[in-house]
């Protein structure tokens, strides 16, 4: 089980790493089609050309192959639930050599990189208990550009839902060109300040481009913000055009009353994730 | 908006003609610098210590690549560029003292760099964020890698590269600088939305 594990964990960085997504592709070539300004135009030209050519090569789509996220479902009758851990924690190592990956864990204080993407809480483990004998993770390879604009606010609750609008433009202004336009922007809405960000980063990630938010006021709210945005014209690497954010994902977490907290997380253009599905036998498949 | 084949080492003559929107490919030697490399740059030029790789005409790539070392020899498979916005802390005083002349990022550059590129005559030009796998396509070889010390993304990877593009220049010599250009526009809308901006947040 140890090896099934980690076997699957390995495919699921590879794929990650080296495939966008379906939904993502599609935005992307949506995108394309529908510019008009010859600038954004042949940055999402490049943009394309580069996910046909790491499919062809199977090479990192991205240099920068980010921090991984494992969002683990276990569940509750999975017999290999002592092992996860390790091996999820193992096949990050192996990943790296194996694709490979770049080494993107920096000790904070001591400025030492150990070389292979593991270290203080890294890689990111989320745990869910989940009704079933399978395991279910999602690995999702998040770069540092994207990473560098996220905004956390506390908003006062008098102006929540004003100030929600103005944090999330204001957000986005700020991060301009930095986070590889069209993003996909996660918005975190209420909760504790971690709830936020957890919410609006998992928005960003793992929701895929193309479906309504389950709250049919929130995804009316999304279609707003996302027009709003995208006619601040900051375009494709701030080149300008039509698209600046490919989609806007909306969560929420009821609050405390004296507080509103809003995050915005950002994901570049360049959103990766795969899912690997590990029964009890052993077998794997891991899907995008 | 023209379309410029360049060569290292690069003459100030052929980068002062450029301007903000024109297309290069460029062809010669790359050298990538991140932060820390920058830090370095910068601690050796104030101690008047030689750089392991001369800028003099040269090309500073903000990258940090994904590499494998196989038979004894480095190859770059992904090698798109990292946010430049962060190296604002740095590049003015590089500019000044080493004579580079052309440096290739992401998502923008400010005042300060842009004020050395017209003062020392060199220009910041973009290469499409993520898109690695086709940077990548256009380098040789590895000629050299310097200060492995610092970490793969952050090492100096000095790369010889063909056809390098299409990068797009976004700061020219006279004093244009095109991100911002967009995001003053983008201001105006927000102004036109009624949005107030929320106190700064410090990038640089």
């Amino acid at each position: 089980m140890i090896e099934a594990i980690e076997r699957a964990a390995v495919e699921a960085i590879e794929r990650a790493v080296i495939y966008i997504p379906p939904d993502v592709k599609a935005a992307l070539i949506k995108a394309y089609q529908e510019e008009e300004n010859d600038v954004a135009r042949a940055q999402l030209k490049s943009i394309l050309d580069n996910i046909e050519l790491a499919e062809k090569t199977m090479r990192p789509v991205c240099q920068d192959t980010g921090t991984i996220t494992f969002y683990v479902d276990v569940g509750y009758e999975f017999p290999g639930v002592r092992y996860i851990r390790d091996s999820l924690i193992n096949s990050v190592r192996v990943a790296t050599q194996k694709i490979p990956l770049r080494p993107n864990s920096v000790h904070p204080f001591k400025n030492v990189n150990t070389g292979d993407n593991t270290g203080r809480y890294v890689p990111q483990i989320y745990w869910e208990l989940v009704p079933g004998d399978s395991l279910k993770f999602t690995v999702v390879p998040k770069g540092g550009g994207s990473g560098y604009p996220t905004v956390l606010r506390m908003v006062p609750p008098g102006r929540g839902f004003d100030a929600l609008r103005e944090v999330v433009l204001d957000a986005v202004y700020r991060a301009g060109a930095m986070p590889c336009p069209p993003t996909i922007v996660g918005v975190g809405v209420g909760g504790g300040i971690d709830t936020a960000i957890f919410i609006a980063k998992k928005a960003a990630t793992l929701r895929k481009i193309g479906t309504l938010n389950e709250d049919p006021e929130l995804a009316v709210l999304e279609g707003e913000l996302a027009k709003a945005i995208n006619e601040l014209g900051i375009g494709v690497m701030g080149l300008g055009g039509k698209t600046t954010v490919l989609a806007v994902h909306l969560d929420y977490s009821h609050r405390h009353p004296a507080s509103y907290p809003v995050a915005v997380v950002f994901q570049c253009w360049a959103s990766r994730r795969a899912t690997a599905i590990v029964k009890p036998s052993g077998d794997f498949q891991v899907i995008q | 908006m023209a379309t410029y084949s360049l060569k290292t080492p690069i003459r100030e003559e052929d980068i002062r003609v450029l301007r903000v929107g024109d297309i290069l490919y460029l062809s010669g030697v790359i050298v990538t610098a991140r932060d820390a490399a920058h830090r370095r740059i910068i601690e050796y030029l104030r101690a008047g210590k030689l750089l392991p790789v001369s800028l003099k005409g040269g090309v500073i790539y903000h990258c940090g690549p994904v590499v494998a070392r196989r038979d004894g020899t480095w190859e770059v498979l992904s090698a798109g560029p990292t946010t430049s916005t962060r190296l604002e802390l740095y590049e003015s005083e590089v500019v000044e003292k080493t004579g580079v002349k052309l440096i290739i990022g992401k998502g923008g550059m400010g005042p300060k760099t842009a004020e050395a590129c017209s003062k020392h005559g060199a220009v910041y030009a973009i290469f499409t964020g993520g898109a690695a796998v086709l940077a990548a396509q256009a380098i040789r070889r590895v000629i050299s890698v310097e200060w492995l010390d610092l970490g793969i993304p952050e090492a100096l990877w000095i790369l010889e590269v063909e056809n390098f593009g299409p990068l797009i220049v976004a700061i020219d010599t006279t004093g244009r600088n095109y991100i911002e250009e967009v995001m003053k526009k983008a201001e105006e809308k927000l102004k036109f939305f009624g949005v107030s901006l929320w106190p700064a947040v410090r990038y640089t």
